[in-house]
């Protein structure tokens, strides 16, 4: 029976040892399917915690904490080299707050916004916001900012609002347009919608970016002079939006110049020169005493001046 | 009638039918422009150009070492080349923080100095000759191991642009925004400098470290005074890349000329051409759109 010339027995033992083969490889080949494919998922892990943290399709759905998310900062200094943009901020942007920053020039504000914002990196304390982490903020930077010379139509820069569906590569929704239409009808842009963007004019490029803020539906909203060099008619509309998006719920924080506009529209006021003077309701915060000091605050005396110039 | 169209078309095959170094120099400047049509367009858009040209000059001393090393080696070449490339955009990243550092004396004085130290190296061990094909490159003498090394460079390079378009152009006009929405910024601009260093090196072979920069950005900046939308840019910046590869390549040819410079030239022509048409069109960009 051992006879191991027999063709068919042989083609038998030959299959047996190549099943007891696979058996005996069977973990080891499992184990290299399995680390293969952790492979691939750690690859594509880190690829979306490098370059693509802000594709969060899930974002879109949650409504529920709407009005309770808020902004507190400790201690925040931010600093350029040596010199402090602003330093000691310690407080509360309250859930559902219309928040003004003021403050003379270079006192920090916009600086202030880019820390809130995630953008800078803060050379000392925290911010503690919930509403970062779950890409629900939204931020409006100074027009400057952008290059309005780059080809892109209004349309396409309204739907980037929407990035955190489609993030850095992936096809946006198909209900995009659809919402693009809507937000550029809010803001009285439906008819240049494929216009180039460098062909609007101040005020509709704000309002553009205006519509972006609408899609991007955001829990915080920082905005950093959104009316500046705007006429009466533009602003009037884009106020109303930051109402609307109060009485919603929304957290909002803007940058201004204007006093009067402040202490006509915003409940509370920040006011900072380089570090906080007063921050609270704008009745307060606004006091001739409290514009004062922070005058003093960035101007220091004139006999302190003429020194370096001399 | 037909005699004189079969005269022309012998005029325009013949060197590359007789002649295999001449094929390859032409399928060499061909994937050349097929990379550099993105890579070139995306500089303008983000008004980078003098970084690039920066770059194209820190590829030489990276080079010149190499080539101090191990002669015409292309191994010692390239990396050397990447090297130093991608060294310089590290440390400049770095010592501007969060954006590059816009100060143009001081991006001119290191383009000076490296330029002057990628002489110096060559100089001190070799001949006049290695030193011009250091600095303007010799189309004609890509072999075919140059040119499976630009093939897979330009390859990957459209590859990465295709997929990473999108945040790479958002990054170029709004990086805040960017940044807001968790898209990470500075990643993508590291990717996008990796790429023009690595297309840098590609050419370095063909156009040497002083004209490599020419078929990058030429033209792209001839694409850009016929449209003011980005893919049809791009698609006519490889086009007009490869208009002037072929047309400097056939001067150099029947003129006995430097192919190099010749290419160069033709981009530039094609360039000057493009300014002037765009003056009576209305594709006129607004920002060449003076007043009038």
């Amino acid at each position: 029976m051992a006879n191991s010339s027999d063709p068919a027995r042989r083609r038998r033992s030959a299959f047996d040892v190549f099943g007891r083969i696979r058996a005996a490889t069977a973990p080891l080949r499992q184990s290299f399917v399995v680390s293969f494919s952790a492979l691939g998922d750690n690859a594509q892990a880190a690829f979306v915690r490098l370059f693509d943290n802000g594709y969060d399709p899930d974002a879109s759905e949650e409504h529920a904490r709407r009005g309770e998310e808020g902004i507190s900062v400790r201690n925040l200094s931010v600093r350029y080299g040596e010199r402090y943009a602003f330093e000691n901020l310690t407080g509360e942007f309250a859930p559902a707050s219309l928040t003004a920053v003021v403050g003379p020039n270079g006192a920090g504000k916009s600086s202030l916004l880019k820390a809130l914002a995630g953008i800078i990196r803060p050379a000392g304390g925290e911010v503690t916001c919930a509403a970062v982490e779950r890409h629900r903020l939204a931020y409006l930077p100074q027009q400057d900012e952008l290059d309005r010379e780059f080809p892109i139509t209004v349309a396409e820069l309204v739907a980037l609002g929407d990035w955190r569906n489609f993030g850095a590569v992936r096809e946006p929704p198909r209900r995009l347009a659809a919402s693009v239409d809507e937000a550029l009808a809010a803001v009285g842009l439906s008819s240049v919608a494929d216009r180039q963007i460098a062909e609007l004019s101040v005020g509709q490029f704000q309002r553009a970016l205006f519509a972006r803020l609408l899609l991007q539906d955001a829990e915080v909203i920082l905005l950093d002079e959104p009316f500046a060099s705007l006429d009466e008619n533009t602003t009037e509309d884009l106020l109303h939006f930051l109402r609307r998006w109060r009485t919603e719920g929304r957290t909002v924080v803007a940058v201004l110049h204007g006093l009067d506009q402040v202490r006509r529209y915003f409940p509370s006021t920040l006011l900072l020169a380089r570090s906080p003077i007063a921050w609270g309701e704008t009745s307060f915060s606004l006091s001739a005493d409290n514009l004062a000091r922070a005058q003093k605050a960035l101007n220091p005396p004139e006999s302190a001046r003429i020194g370096w110039v001399a | 009638m037909g005699r004189v169209s079969g005269q022309i078309l012998g005029f325009l095959i013949d060197p590359f039918a007789s002649f295999g170094f001449m094929r390859i120099a032409l399928v060499a400047c061909f994937a050349l422009a097929l990379a550099n049509g993105p890579i070139g367009t995306l500089l303008l858009m983000r008004r980078e150009s003098l970084d690039g040209n920066v770059l194209s000059h820190a590829v030489m001393p990276g080079a010149a070492l190499g080539f101090l090393y191990a002669g015409y080696s292309l191994a010692a070449l390239t990396i050397g080349g990447l090297l130093t490339g991608l060294a310089v955009a590290a440390l400049a990243a770095l010592s501007a923080g969060s954006r590059w550092q816009r100060q143009d004396s001081s991006l001119i004085a290191f383009y000076l100095v490296s330029l002057s130290f990628g002489v110096l190296i060559v100089a001190a061990r070799s001949s006049q000759a290695d030193l011009m094909h250091v600095l303007f490159g010799t189309v004609l003498a890509v072999d075919v191991k140059a040119l499976l090394l630009i093939a897979s460079i330009s390859s990957a390079t459209m590859l990465v642009v295709a997929a990473l378009y999108r945040p790479l152009a958002v990054e170029s006009f709004d990086p805040a925004f960017l940044r807001a929405v968790g898209g990470g910024g500075g990643g993508f601009r590291a990717i996008f400098i990796t790429l023009v260093v690595l297309n840098l090196v590609a050419s370095f072979q063909a156009f040497g470290t002083l004209l490599a920069i020419g078929p990058m950005l030429l033209p792209a900046a001839a694409a850009r005074c016929w449209t003011n939308k980005v893919w049809p840019m791009i698609a006519l910046a490889t086009v007009f890349g490869m208009a002037a590869a072929l047309a400097g390549l056939l001067i150099s040819y029947y003129a006995n000329l430097p192919s190099g410079p010749a290419i160069v030239i033709g981009a530039g022509v094609i360039y000057g051409m493009s300014l002037l048409a765009a003056g009576r069109t209305r594709f006129k960009p607004k920002s060449l759109r003076g007043q009038r």
